[in-house]
């Protein structure tokens, strides 16, 4: 039809949403690229050029390995409950014992990730206070009346933290989506392994898992992209600290930026996350093939 | 045989106590948050384990006269913004690139789809300048307009798919009828595409009212801050009347799980449908 071929009416459409995207979206993430390789203040108007030397800080402090090793950790974490686990809990759910049960535990492990992360960091803080929270009264009211963690407090446990409270906040979201996939899967399938006598982890690891695979993929892409990107628990629940010890790629950018006002160091910081992060996001759009019809 | 099948009841068992205490797990600190925001402040120190002896209900009245009515209308109206303009220009963007021949159409939506390949972490610091040049800094027009632009992506790739599966019969002969674009697109497209639309709109919804790092870094004013930075305020500002915290942080979570109750089905398509996590 000639209406669809007015260039008037695709112009008019199709202008707010490139107009907002090329100016929120595009020309922030080239601005990024361009400011990393310049040393410069948020208030002053002097840019001065200096190449990859904000790269260079960022690698010759030792702080660094830290943060990418937290950041890893958080992944591995993210993917071993999230995706694996997940995948496990939404399978044990479509069992025909647990179909009953299905609707009011599937509502109640989905419901954290409705909440706002920085209410659950804050709620979190409680649970992990060293004196009046939650976990270690608990432990202490089965025996052991000395026990007192620090957990947030800890250097070493800080960031264990943290991951605890995105498993919680996430495994339901994930068991959600696997659990729409596996009601897609033929019900025929299942019943002819049931009657040739196979057993459920047997069902589970022969049907349910090969045909499942490209959603884990799909949920391992999505939490590895979280887990680059994560900063709103962190920086409620310990920013950063105690002293770095479980600083985040996006907190050691807002420190940057906003703490130290080294914007360039904070840009350079955020074409990291933007390499990382545009490596998994391509990866998934590839499997669900979203490009495509 | 039979010991096989005491085992498998076994496992039954066992499989749904853990499911039990998973459960458990997650509803015990929301059910402690409610509870704790009904203690009085000595007895939220005291007595960590117990029920109140009579309940503060005050300790709503309290959170939301000091500070969150405020913050809460802040978070209603970025969120009804983001929502609506998400979704008018998406839709408006989708009915193009689903319906309408040009040259440049693939490039239009492969350049809109991009855009789930950039996280909003990365344009951080370079939206900071640039809504200070625009003099929109510090205004809630600095969180309407980026969550906008970075909801874009993916609510046209929901609405897209979604419109290219409507049969195009009924829009033609209300051209033919001579119907402008304009009244195709709001009385037939629009209304034909009503559950599409409701999923997009409770997924904005839930990323404008949560949405953290924006919201900490483009907002200076008190008075212009959304809930989930508010909260964080308050716990500065309340020093340690810690039940009335937990009253604001219950104020914050249950508009969404409430939302969430009401149109589970909605939400659960648009999640599935993309599998973008917030």
């Amino acid at each position: 039809m000639k209406v669809y071929r007015d260039k008037r009416i695709i112009i008019l459409y199709l202008l707010p949403v490139l107009l907002l995207m090329g100016l929120f979206v595009y020309y922030p993430l080239i601005q990024s690229f361009f400011f990393s390789f310049y040393k410069w203040a948020s208030f002053s108007p002097v840019k001065e050029w200096v190449g990859l030397y904000n790269y260079k800080l960022i690698f010759s402090d030792p702080v660094i390995w830290g943060i990418l090793k937290n950041n890893f950790l958080y992944a591995f974490w993210s993917t071993i409950f999230q995706a694996g686990l997940g995948l496990v809990f939404a399978a044990c759910l479509e069992e025909k014992f647990m179909r009953k049960s299905q609707p009011f535990f599937r509502t109640v492990l989905f419901t954290p990730s409705l909440i706002a992360m920085s209410v659950i960091a804050l709620l979190w803080q409680f649970m992990y206070d060293p004196n009046i929270g939650m976990i270690n009264e608990a432990i202490r009211a089965i025996g052991f009346p000395n026990f007192n963690e620090q957990w947030l407090g800890s250097s070493q446990m800080a960031i264990y933290c943290c991951i605890i409270v995105s498993q919680w906040q996430y495994i339901g979201y994930c068991m959600m989506l696997d659990l729409v996939g596996i009601q897609k899967i033929d019900g025929e399938l299942f019943e002819a392994a049931t009657i040739d006598g196979a057993t459920r982890p047997q069902v589970f690891r022969y049907i349910t898992f090969p045909l499942m695979k490209e959603s884990l993929l799909v949920t391992t892409v999505v939490t590895i992209l979280g887990s680059i990107k994560v900063f709103t628990e962190v920086y409620v629940m310990t920013v950063g600290g105690p002293g770095r010890s479980s600083e985040v790629l996006a907190t050691a950018m807002y420190r940057a930026a906003f703490k130290n006002d080294e914007m360039g160091v904070a840009c350079a910081y955020a074409i990291i996350i933007f390499i990382f992060t545009f490596i998994c996001a391509a990866i998934q759009l590839k499997i669900s093939r979203t490009g495509e019809d | 045989m039979i010991a096989k099948k005491i085992g498998s009841n076994i496992w039954k068992i066992f499989i749904f106590l853990m499911f039990s205490l998973y459960a458990f797990s997650i509803l015990y600190p929301l059910a402690w948050m409610v509870i704790s925001s009904l203690k009085t402040n000595s007895e939220f120190f005291t007595s960590p384990w117990g029920i109140p002896a009579a309940p503060q209900w005050k300790h709503y009245y309290e959170a939301v006269k000091f500070g969150v009515a405020d913050y809460f209308f802040n978070s209603v109206f970025v969120t009804i913004c983001t929502v609506i303009f998400s979704v008018l220009f998406s839709a408006m963007a989708s009915y193009i690139v689903s319906r309408f021949d040009f040259k440049l159409k693939n490039a239009a939506f492969i350049f809109i789809l991009g855009g789930l390949m950039i996280s909003p972490e990365v344009t951080l610091v370079s939206l900071f300048k640039l809504l200070q040049s625009l003099h929109i800094y510090n205004t809630l027009w600095a969180l309407i307009v980026p969550y906008t632009a970075f909801r874009i992506p993916f609510t046209t790739f929901l609405m897209r798919s979604y419109m290219l599966s409507i049969p195009k019969a009924m829009e033609e002969s209300a051209y033919i009828d001579g119907c402008s674009t304009f009244k195709v697109f709001t009385r037939i497209i629009l209304p034909v595409c009503k559950p599409i639309v409701a999923s997009a709109a409770l997924l904005s919804a839930m990323t404008a009212w949560n949405e953290f790092m924006f919201a900490l870094v483009f907002i200076e004013s008190n008075k212009y801050k959304t809930i989930p930075i508010g909260l964080t305020n308050l716990k500065g500002q309340y020093g340690t009347n810690y039940p009335r915290l937990m009253a604001a942080l219950v104020v914050c979570a249950s508009v969404m799980i409430i939302l969430f109750l009401c149109f589970q089905k909605s939400f659960v398509r648009g999640l599935t449908a993309g599998s973008v996590k917030g």
